[in-house]
């Protein structure tokens, strides 16, 4: 062993712990290490498998306009084998397989589709381009222009930048109400409460993690939608407040959960430093431990957010789903995830509405990745800084 | 994307020789309006010819066809009429268009509040309210109160249908909140005296239907059966049933004919739907 200690591929495979081979324990590291790859392989492939269905879109290479240009039926005979394979969007082996009969038929289809829509003004317009995605336009039956989601229409409109204000105002509101009772929750308990309090409370606030989003989606839906609209009067019943809400009771637990262990893991000495310089419990807890444990409450934070603009079934039952473009949290609201949950199934497999739907995942995946990138940088730095190295 | 329909489609068309060369296995999935109703009808003509066995799944219309396409599924449910981008795709796999049949009648009721004192709207005016131009109860003779528009999401065939016959392919008030069944719609409009609705006439309790006019000088029409199959209530659809047309023989053809007798069609009216017009039946067996 001593001789191929330098081949790095031999290295993999023996134990440099320990002074006897121990074969088991061989195994289980390798098993360990393969299931620990495996994970990042499936992290990757679910990246790839998105990011391929959306490629058509992001590079413009889609186009969804009600009209494209028209080989006539009767021209079949004088088009060229190669550009009528185009046209109709079909493989080699696909256009060798099928008779004249089935090509005519996908002709007329063409022809058929494009008439529908003819009178339209828009007609022409290509609604998966990238401005038509981020910027206001001018439909055809609107007054001025706008920010319009309606992908199932004559001309499709897909503007993201409704999906992403709704999914932002939710997660907004989630994060306001949820950070501030976690925080305190987590430092009430892991400072302050007594050691048989604790006990009970960390495993019940926990236990808010068990109950499935379905049923917390439902008692928004339900129960909470009348009871804030009753106390607080505003006109649509379902709206970005009460899901937002919902959404915090499924964030409470993450951030609680990851806070507390930051506060907790703070060294004693700390503390019984603060208390023996004549502070009190609660003059330790928020001055010395809080400090000390920023870079661990921020990265609950983060997560709290991760959950939030991921979470689907709650917004999907609570947020109303209309796609309104409006600054007020009490209009309803709808969110990129329950948008992909609520099309997907009825979209025709490979068209522009089912690419749109991935892009929005690709997106989706983008923003909760950068979230926690940047997150990263920060508690990097704060860690440092605690640390006193800048 | 062709290529991953292909290989999708050999891959299914695999597995789905396997499971449809079996004789007597059907299997159904589409539309989720109609799965109660397929259901129901597979109950029964399973318990009427013992050794088929039919297998139904929901899942959307579009979901039904996209089967249909791929092969996995023999018949697919679909509350609309077969978009030209899925007959296409479907020319592609089997080269021919998918078969079609009617196979029965829905109406669609216009709910609002019990609360409301509105008995009647005009087809236009429904249109006014559901692309927003039309924002308060009192232009249309109730209280002074904005309109609260539920609508249903984007995938539900309810709510192609109603956008291309009522709204006339106009779009949707942006404002409209939409959810994700005609019970739920039902249910908030039941919750909000400001609201208004749309969904099948089976659905009902909760909320009152709206009579409604043709045209502003015609006489209000109720949702009934008789409205609804002689065509004088003014908002109701086919519900279709679309197969590959080399499938359709055997089993499958003599259970397609079922469902299209009359005996299939007692059925439908047990679901709460409405019967197809005689025109459309097969003879009863």
């Amino acid at each position: 062993m001593k001789s191929t200690a330098q081949d790095p591929a031999a290295r993999w495979l023996t134990v440099r712990r320990g002074q006897h081979r121990r074969p088991w324990e061989w195994v289980a590291e390798k098993l360990i290490f393969c299931v620990a790859l495996s994970a990042i392989i499936v992290v990757l492939l679910i990246f790839v498998f998105v990011g391929k269905e959306s490629i058509p879109i992001m590079f413009g290479r889609t186009t969804s306009a009600a009209i494209q240009d028209i080989i006539r039926v009767e021209d079949f005979d004088t088009t060229s084998p190669a550009r009528l394979r185009k046209y109709l969007d079909l493989s080699e082996q696909q256009y060798k397989d099928l008779d004249r009969e089935a090509k005519l038929e996908l002709m007329s289809l063409k022809a058929e589709a494009g008439k529908e829509a003819a009178n339209d003004k828009d007609a022409r317009v290509n609604t998966v381009a990238w401005r038509h995605l981020l910027l206001p336009y001018q439909w055809s039956g609107y007054d001025h222009p706008e920010y319009i989601w309606q992908p199932i229409s004559m001309i499709h409109k897909y503007n993201i930048i409704p999906l992403l204000i709704g999914s932002l105002k939710a997660t907004l509101v989630a994060l306001l109400f949820a950070v501030p009772i976690s925080l305190a929750a987590a430092i009430y308990v892991s400072q302050l409460a007594s050691p048989r309090w604790r006990e009970w409370l960390k495993p019940g606030i926990e236990l808010l993690a068990g109950i499935p989003s379905v049923v917390l989606g439902f008692f928004a839906l339900l129960v909470m939608a009348t009871l804030f609209q009753n106390v607080f009067g505003y006109e649509s019943r379902l709206n970005a407040f009460v899901a937002g809400i919902a959404l915090g009771l499924a964030i409470i637990p993450v951030v609680f959960s990851i806070a507390e262990d930051a506060l907790t893991s703070v060294p004693a000495s700390y503390i019984q430093g603060a208390l023996a310089l004549g502070s009190t419990r609660w003059q330790a807890a928020w001055k010395i431990v809080l400090p000390a444990a920023i870079p661990g409450v921020f990265a609950a934070v983060v997560l709290g957010f991760g959950r939030g603009i991921g979470e689907t079934m709650v917004v999907l039952m609570a947020s109303g789903n209309a796609s309104i473009m409006s600054a007020s949290l009490f209009d309803s609201t709808r969110t990129i995830t329950a948008t992909i949950a609520a099309e997907l199934a009825e979209t025709v497999f490979g068209e522009h509405h089912y690419q749109m739907l991935f892009l929005l995942g690709t997106l989706l995946f983008a923003v909760t990745f950068v979230a926690n990138m940047i997150a990263d940088q920060v508690i990097h730095r704060l860690k440092k800084r605690m640390e006193g190295k800048a | 994307m062709t290529i991953n329909i292909k290989g999708l489609s050999v891959m299914v068309a695999l597995l789905g020789g396997l499971l449809t060369s079996h004789g007597g296995n059907i299997t159904v999935k589409g539309s989720d309006t109609l799965v109660i109703l397929a259901q129901k009808w597979a109950e029964v003509y399973m318990s009427k010819t013992p050794g088929t066995k039919i297998q139904v799944t929901g899942g959307g219309s579009g979901v039904g066809l996209a089967a249909l396409q791929n092969r996995a599924t023999d018949l697919a449910n679909s509350s609309r009429k077969i978009k030209a981008g899925e007959v296409a795709e479907c020319i592609k796999v089997f080269g021919k268009r998918p078969t079609e049949y009617k196979v029965a009648l829905d109406g669609l009721s216009i709910y609002v509040n019990s609360e409301s004192t509105l008995k009647e709207l005009s087809l236009e005016q429904l249109q006014l309210v559901f692309t927003g131009k039309i924002k308060n109860w009192k232009d249309l003779g109730g209280s002074d109160a904005p309109i609260t528009v539920y609508s249903r999401e984007n995938s539900s065939g309810t709510y192609e249908f109603f956008k291309e016959h009522v709204l006339k392919g106009k779009d949707f008030a942006a404002r409209a909140q939409t959810m994700p069944g005609t019970a739920a719609v039902l249910q908030a409009v039941a919750k909000d005296k400001n609201g208004i609705g749309y969904g099948g006439a089976a659905y009902g309790a909760g909320a009152k239907h709206l009579a409604i006019k043709k045209t502003e000088s015609s006489p209000a029409v109720e949702p009934t059966e008789e409205t609804v199959v002689n065509g004088t209530y003014p908002i109701w659809r086919y519900l279709y049933v679309y197969v590959n047309p080399a499938l359709d023989r055997g089993e499958l053809a003599t259970y397609l004919s079922w469902i299209r007798s009359d005996v299939g069609q007692a059925v439908v009216k047990d679901i709460g739907y409405y019967p197809l017009q005689k025109v459309f039946r097969t003879e009863s067996k």
